[in-house]
């Protein structure tokens, strides 16, 4: 189990973490899920205490993690594939993480087996893996002190289909058997798959979180008209809370119907309305992920409606 | 590559797991330091430069200096420059390898990192020094089995204690240097600037300046240890070390230690 209270990092002014509290539980996949520089890489380099909240607090199994004897047994950690000596071979470096962990040597072949690394490859130095080699790698870093949580950084990322296949088998394994999943992505559909939680994070602030399937499920139309603000004051004016996605679109807490009559009734023209249907999560990501620039996303007042809607 | 579907370790619940042991993370760091291919070829050179330069002495020194400190000094002088070098990248690799965000989240108490790479880097030092010793007096009876004469053994044991003290003090010079500038490149180029250019400034200023030339010893780290190299070494010389290895290298260190427990690993 993780659990994240109230943790806020800050550079200067810059805040890149901000509040930020969830639980990741065992026998579940969490996904934690942001466009890039959302604050994922800073929240998960302050759980395993790389990097010092400016406040709250961070826990693995109910302890800080640099409060963990010997930490590698308790937690698989993978960051950044890339963050290995470039002059060492796969297998040394394998090697220096069992021997930290103080584990029999057999694990390191067995490790290499079970990520897929060939002998040859093994022995060639990290500089000449490819990024997808490099995952497996850290992959098999993070998994050879038999860890009951994983913590893992944007794992998919250089994989081809078939190892992302294989990568998320194995993580549905480990949770089905108990463990805890921690998984950052900046792309919603890599991580619905495998997921169970989803915690969404923008701008350094958790936007939405929950169950994958009331997340998906949940409930309300989107709507995209001329006049969103005349129909925003309509639906709010009979208690349905809106916010705004995209340019002209709204997320409304009611079914299309409602929303359709309200429309009507208010005179606005009403350009496309379907059930959301879980498309709200991906509303919610796309415009997330369109505002890169973090002063455009704070032009509009949605990021906070949003929470609200979903959470 | 291929892939293979394959039962996946099952996931730890309660169970004792112990500390890992200062040993452990020490002998893992020692071989850090020899295990990668930058390693591996300082290793490498320090013997290559040891054969070349005993071979050079050999060949070109005359017959009355083939005796074992001319030896000693053609191989250790070399192997305490390329040493420190070991020292250096063993902690800056963890910055400009990025390794750090591994090696810090297996041990996450930076201070036992940073002290078992210590251990490491001094027993490399105090290991390596007396290798030299003993290249040297392979040189000094090849050298004069070949000259016909018979070798010459003019180091005695406390200089030799004295020399291997100063190649430790080298060694901790580069760890200090790596601990405080936490990148390869910027440490290297620290390290020549400390090790060639300051003595240098220092030989200079006190050829020019009286009034320097009679505070050199005080202050001049690099002269106080020519000192332990010169073999006699007097209590106000050994006071004159303390004073300036508190100043250049145990104040650096300590400053440099608080920066690295505290710097975000990226």
């Amino acid at each position: 189990m993780i659990k994240l209270d109230a943790v806020t990092r800050t550079y200067g002014d810059f805040t890149a973490v901000d509040e930020v509290s969830f639980t990741a539980r065992p026998g579940r996949v969490t996904g934690f899920l942001g466009p890039n520089g959302a604050g994922k890489s800073t929240t998960m380099r302050v759980i395993v205490g790389l990097t010092r909240a400016t406040s709250g607090s961070a826990t693995v199994s109910g302890r800080r993690y640099v409060d963990l004897p010997n930490p590698g047994r308790e937690v698989g950690v993978l960051l950044d594939a890339s963050a290995q000596h470039a002059g060492r071979t796969g297998r040394e470096t394998l090697t220096i993480a069992q021997r930290f962990m103080g584990l029999p040597s057999a694990r390191v072949e067995e490790m290499l087996e079970l990520v897929g690394l060939t002998s040859d490859e093994s022995s060639r130095r990290v500089r000449d893996y490819s990024l997808g080699m490099r995952q497996r790698l850290g992959l098999a870093t993070a998994l050879i002190g038999d860890p009951g949580v994983l913590i893992l950084d944007e794992p998919a990322n250089g994989l081809d289909p078939a190892g992302i296949r294989w990568m998320r088998g194995l993580l549905r394994d480990f949770a089905d058997r108990g463990g805890t999943v921690l998984l950052s992505s900046h792309l919603l559909h890599e991580i619905e798959v495998v997921a169970d939680d989803l915690v969404v994070i923008g701008n350094g602030r958790i936007v939405a979180q929950g169950a994958k399937s009331e997340l998906l499920a949940s409930a309300g139309a989107v709507v995209r008209t001329t006049e969103p603000l005349v129909l925003a004051e309509a639906l709010a004016a009979q208690g349905v809370t809106s916010s705004y996605v995209g340019e002209d679109g709204l997320l409304a807490q009611a079914n299309a119907e409602h929303v359709g009559r309200t429309a009507f009734s208010a005179g606005v023209a009403v350009l496309e309305l379907r059930p959301a249907d879980g498309a709200g999560l991906e509303e919610i990501f796309l415009q997330l992920t369109a505002d890169t620039q973090r002063d455009a996303a704070s032009q509009t007042p949605s990021a906070p409606h949003l929470e609200g809607a979903l959470a | 590559m291929t892939v293979v579907q394959h039962r996946v370790p099952s996931p730890a619940t309660d169970r004792m797991i112990p500390s890992i042991p200062m040993g452990r993370i020490a002998t893992t760091e020692l071989r850090k330091m020899l295990d990668t291919r930058s390693g591996f070829w300082t290793m490498a050179s320090i013997a290559l430069v040891s054969l070349a330069t005993t071979g050079l002495v050999i060949l070109f020194a005359d017959r009355g200096d083939l005796t074992y400190s001319t030896f000693a000094a053609a191989i250790g002088v070399p192997m305490s420059l390329i040493l420190p070098i070991i020292a250096i990248l063993s902690v800056t690799a963890e910055w400009s390898q990025r390794s750090g965000l591994t090696t810090f989240a297996l041990v996450p108490h930076r201070g036992r990192v940073i002290t078992g790479k210590l251990m490491a880097a001094l027993a490399v030092a105090i290991v390596g020094t007396p290798v030299a010793f003993a290249i040297g007096a392979l040189g000094n009876l090849g050298g004069a089995a070949i000259a016909g004469v018979s070798p010459v053994w003019d180091l005695t044991l406390t200089h030799l204690l004295t020399i291997e003290l100063a190649n430790v003090l080298g060694m901790l010079v580069g760890f200090m240097l790596g601990v405080v500038v936490r990148g390869s490149a910027g440490a290297l180029v620290a390290y020549f600037i400390y090790q060639f250019l300051l003595p240098t400034l220092g030989l200079i200023l006190a050829a020019k300046q009286a009034w320097f030339s009679d505070l050199q010893p005080w202050v001049d780290f690099d002269f106080a240890t020519g000192a332990l190299l010169e073999g006699s070494v007097t209590a106000q010389q050994w006071l004159q070390l303390a004073i300036t290895g508190l100043i250049w290298l145990v104040v650096p260190l300590a400053v440099g230690l608080r920066l690295v427990v505290r710097a975000e690993v990226k």
